[in-house]
C-alpha cells in the first residue's frame, strides 16, 4: 500500500505576525518556521502508525515550495517517512498547489492521501477537498480516528456537536486533525537516516491560479481591558447585559 | 445570474450557520442587483419557504433522501449541475464543517476561485475582493476572486441572521444525483448542547479549576446563559473535558459574541481559536494572565469566590 503526506511549512505558533510593501508581503525576518502541526502529528504520525503495523506500506511525503522547505521535510523524513518530493513552486492560490499534488498523486497511484486539518497561516481547510476532487476521489474532512481493514476504511469525523462514524472504500483522501495520533519526536536514529533519504525536485505543472492574496491587515486593537474588583462580580454582570448587550 | 446559497440540515432541521449563509448570500444578491436563491438537498422536516425570511427568492429542493446523508463527492456533483441549472454565478455557503469539505470540492470542479472563511461582504470596486482570517484569527487578508464563477464560504458567526423578508417559492430541482462512496455507520452527538461552533456565547475552563469536579459552575452558568462550554488543551488533554470542547490552534476555532474564560492562562496558541469573539470576559486570580491582554471586561480573583458570585448576579439579572 502506498501512501501521500501532504507537508507545508508554517510559521510556528508564536511568531509576530506583521505585514510590509503595502500591506501585501508577510514579514518573515525573524520567523522560526515548523511543519505545520497538523500535518507532522495527525497525518504523518498516523501514516506511521500504519506502517509499523504493515511493513509493506510505504510513505511518501509532498511538498509545494521552495528550496527553503527542505528542513521542514528532512525532519519529516527524520519522523518516518520513506522518501519526499519537492514542487518547485511558491504559492498562496490553494488550486494551484492542489493540482501540483493531484498531478504527483495520479502518476504515483496511491491508494491514500492524508493532508492535515489546515494550514496555520492561510487556514484554507482546502487543499485536501481539492485534490480528492481532481482525482474524483471520495474525501472525509476532519477526521479523528481511521482505521483500515483491506481495502475499506473506517473513520470519524467531527460534525457539529459531536462525531461521526463513516466507511470510505480505497483510494481515499483524508484531512486529519487532533485524535488521530500523539505528536512524536524524531530519534537519533530517524535523523541521521533522513540525511541519506531520496528529496525528490520536480517542476511544477502549469495551472491557472483560482485566487490572489490582494492585501494583508492586522484586526484593529482591542480597547484594553475594563477591569471590575472581584468583590463586585454584579458589576460585571450588569456591564455585559447593559454595556456590551452580549446577555 | 444569480447568487445561489447551499443550505445544510442536520436531524432534519436547517443549520444556524445556513441561516447566516442565506442572510449573506440575499446581502451579496442585493449588493450586485441579482436574485439570491437557495439549495436544498434532501428532505428536511422543515417549511423551507421561510427561507424567504432571509431574503431568499426561490428555494430549489432536490428532493431525494439519499441527499440526507452528508457525502462530499456526490453532494459537489449534485451542487455543480444545480449551479449550471439555475445559472448562478456565485455560490454561497457555510465554512462550517460541511462547507470545509464541499468548498473546496465545487472550487476544483467547477474551476471557481473559494475564499474560505469569509467574514466581510465583497468589495467590488477593484475587481471582486472579499476578507477572510489568516493565521489563526491574527489577520485578515483580501482575497482577489478573477473567475467568472465565485465560492464565497463565510464563518460561521460573522453574519447575523436577517429576519423578517418573504416567502420564499419552494421549487424541486430534478438534478441526476450519483450514489454516495462512503457510507454513514453511526453518529455521536452531544445530547441537549448546543454545537460549539455554532453558540453565540461560550463559557470556558482552564486548568486553574483544578479538576474535573469544579465544572459545575462553569455548566451551571452555561445552562442559565444558554450558552455552549469549552475548554483549554492543557484540560482536554488532562481528560477533564471531552475532546472536542478544546478550543485553540489545535482544536475548535470559533468567534461567539461572548467568550468568557475562566481560569485559563491565555496562551497565544489557545487565543488563535478564540480571538474573534466579539466581547472577551477572563477571570484569573493572576494579574499578568496575558489572557487579560486580549480581554474587552476582566476580573482578577480567584474563580472558586467569583463564579458563584457572576452565577448569583445572572440568577438575579434574569429573575428581573
Ligand atoms: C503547537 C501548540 C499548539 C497548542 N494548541 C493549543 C490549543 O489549541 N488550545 C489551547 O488551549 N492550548 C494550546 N496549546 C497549549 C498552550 O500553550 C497552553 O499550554 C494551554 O493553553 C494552557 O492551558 P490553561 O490556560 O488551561 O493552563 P495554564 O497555563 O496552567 O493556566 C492556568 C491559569 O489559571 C489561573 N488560575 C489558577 N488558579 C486559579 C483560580 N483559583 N482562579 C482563577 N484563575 C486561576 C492561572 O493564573 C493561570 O493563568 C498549544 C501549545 C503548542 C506548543
Ligand atoms: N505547499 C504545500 N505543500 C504540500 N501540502 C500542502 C501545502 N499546503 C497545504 N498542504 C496540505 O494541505 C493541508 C490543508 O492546507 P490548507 O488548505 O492550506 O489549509 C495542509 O495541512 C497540508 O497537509
Amino acid at each position: 500500500m502506498k501512501i501521500l503526506v501532504c507537508i507545508s511549512k508554517t510559521p510556528d505558533t508564536t511568531a509576530k505576525i506583521a505585514f510590509t510593501d503595502n500591506n501585501t508581503k508577510f514579514v518573515t525576518e525573524g520567523v522560526q518556521w515548523i511543519l505545520n502541526p497538523y500535518d507532522e502529528w495527525y497525518a504523518l504520525v498516523r501514516a506511521i502508525e500504519l506502517k509499523e503495523k504493515d511493513p509493506s506500506v510505504t510513505i511518501h511525503l509532498i511538498n509545494i515550495g521552495g528550496a527553503d522547505n527542505d528542513a521542514i521535510i528532512r525532519k519529516a523524513l527524520a519522523l518516518g517517512g520513506d522518501e519526499a518530493i519537492r514542487v518547485n513552486l511558491e504559492s498562496t492560490d490553494s488550486f494551484t498547489i492542489a493540482s501540483q499534488i493531484a498531478a504527483i498523486a495520479k502518476e504515483g497511484a496511491y491508494d491514500l492521501i492524508f493532508t492535515g486539518k489546515e494550514t496555520i497561516d492561510y487556514n484554507g481547510s482546502s487543499i485536501g477537498g481539492m485534490v480528492a476532487e481532481l482525482l474524483d476521489m471520495p474525501f472525509v474532512s476532519l477526521a479523528t480516528k481511521f482505521e483500515l481493514n483491506g481495502s475499506v476504511a473506517t473513520l470519524n469525523r467531527e460534525i457539529e456537536g459531536g462525531e461521526e462514524t463513516v466507511e470510505a472504500p480505497l483510494p481515499l483522501v483524508v484531512s486529519c486533525q487532533k485524535g488521530m495520533a500523539e505528536q512524536r519526536i524524531p530519534n537519533m536514529k530517524g535523523i541521521m537516516g533522513a540525511r541519506t533519504k531520496p528529496l525528490k525536485l520536480v517542476e511544477p505543472v502549469a495551472v491557472d491560479a483560482l485566487t490572489s492574496i490582494a492585501s494583508f491587515e492586522l484586526p484593529p486593537a482591542k480597547a484594553g481591558v475594563k477591569l471590575v474588583p472581584a468583590d463586585q462580580p454584579e458589576e460585571l454582570v450588569r456591564l455585559l447585559h447593559e454595556e456590551a448587550k452580549v446577555i | 445570474m444569480s447568487v445561489l446559497i447551499y443550505v445544510d440540515q442536520a436531524d432534519g432541521q436547517v443549520k444556524k450557520a445556513s441561516l447566516e449563509a442565506a442572510s449573506y448570500g440575499a446581502e451579496v444578491a442585493s449588493q450586485l442587483g441579482v436574485e439570491a436563491n437557495a439549495l436544498v438537498l434532501g428532505t428536511p422536516e422543515v417549511d423551507l419557504s421561510s427561507l424567504g425570511s432571509q431574503g431568499i427568492k426561490k428555494v430549489f429542493q432536490v428532493k431525494q433522501a439519499e441527499l440526507n446523508q452528508f457525502d462530499a463527492q456526490q453532494q459537489a456533483a449534485v451542487i455543480a449541475e444545480a449551479v449550471s441549472k439555475t445559472g448562478a454565478t456565485i455560490v454561497v455557503l457555510s465554512n462550517n464543517l460541511t462547507g470545509k469539505a464541499l468548498g473546496p470540492r465545487l472550487s476544483a470542479r467547477l474551476k471557481a476561485g473559494l475564499v474560505a472563511g469569509a467574514v466581510g461582504l465583497p468589495d467590488t470596486s477593484a475587481g471582486f475582493v472579499v476578507k477572510k482570517g489568516v493565521f489563526s484569527g491574527k489577520a485578515f487578508a483580501s482575497i482577489q476572486v478573477p473567475t467568472a464563477l465565485k465560492i464565497l464560504a463565510l464563518t460561521p458567526n460573522a453574519f447575523a441572521v436577517k429576519e423578517g423578508g418573504g416567502v420564499a417559492v419552494v421549487e424541486e430541482l430534478a438534478v441526476a444525483v450519483p450514489a454516495a462512496k462512503t457510507k454513514l455507520i453511526s453518529t455521536n452527538k452531544i445530547k441537549g448542547q448546543i454545537p460549539l461552533s455554532e453558540a453565540e456565547l461560550v463559557i470556558s475552563g482552564g486548568r486553574g479549576l483544578k479538576g474535573p469536579e469544579n465544572w459545575g459552575m462553569i455548566e451551571e452558568l452555561a445552562q442559565l446563559l444558554g450558552a455552549a462550554t469549552a475548554c483549554s488543551r492543557a484540560v482536554a488533554d488532562a481528560h477533564w473535558r471531552p475532546h472536542h470542547e478544546h478550543v485553540g490552534q489545535t482544536g475548535g476555532s470559533i468567534a461567539p459574541n461572548l467568550y468568557f474564560a475562566v481560569g485559563i492562562s491565555g496562551a497565544i496558541q489557545h487565543l488563535a481559536g478564540v480571538n474573534r469573539s466579539k466581547v472577551i470576559v477572563v477571570v484569573n486570580k493572576d494579574p499578568e494572565a496575558p489572557f487579560f491582554k486580549a480581554a474587552d471586561y476582566g476580573i482578577v480573583g480567584d474563580a472558586f469566590e467569583v463564579m458563584p458570585k457572576i452565577i448569583e448576579a445572572v440568577k438575579k439579572l434574569k429573575a428581573s
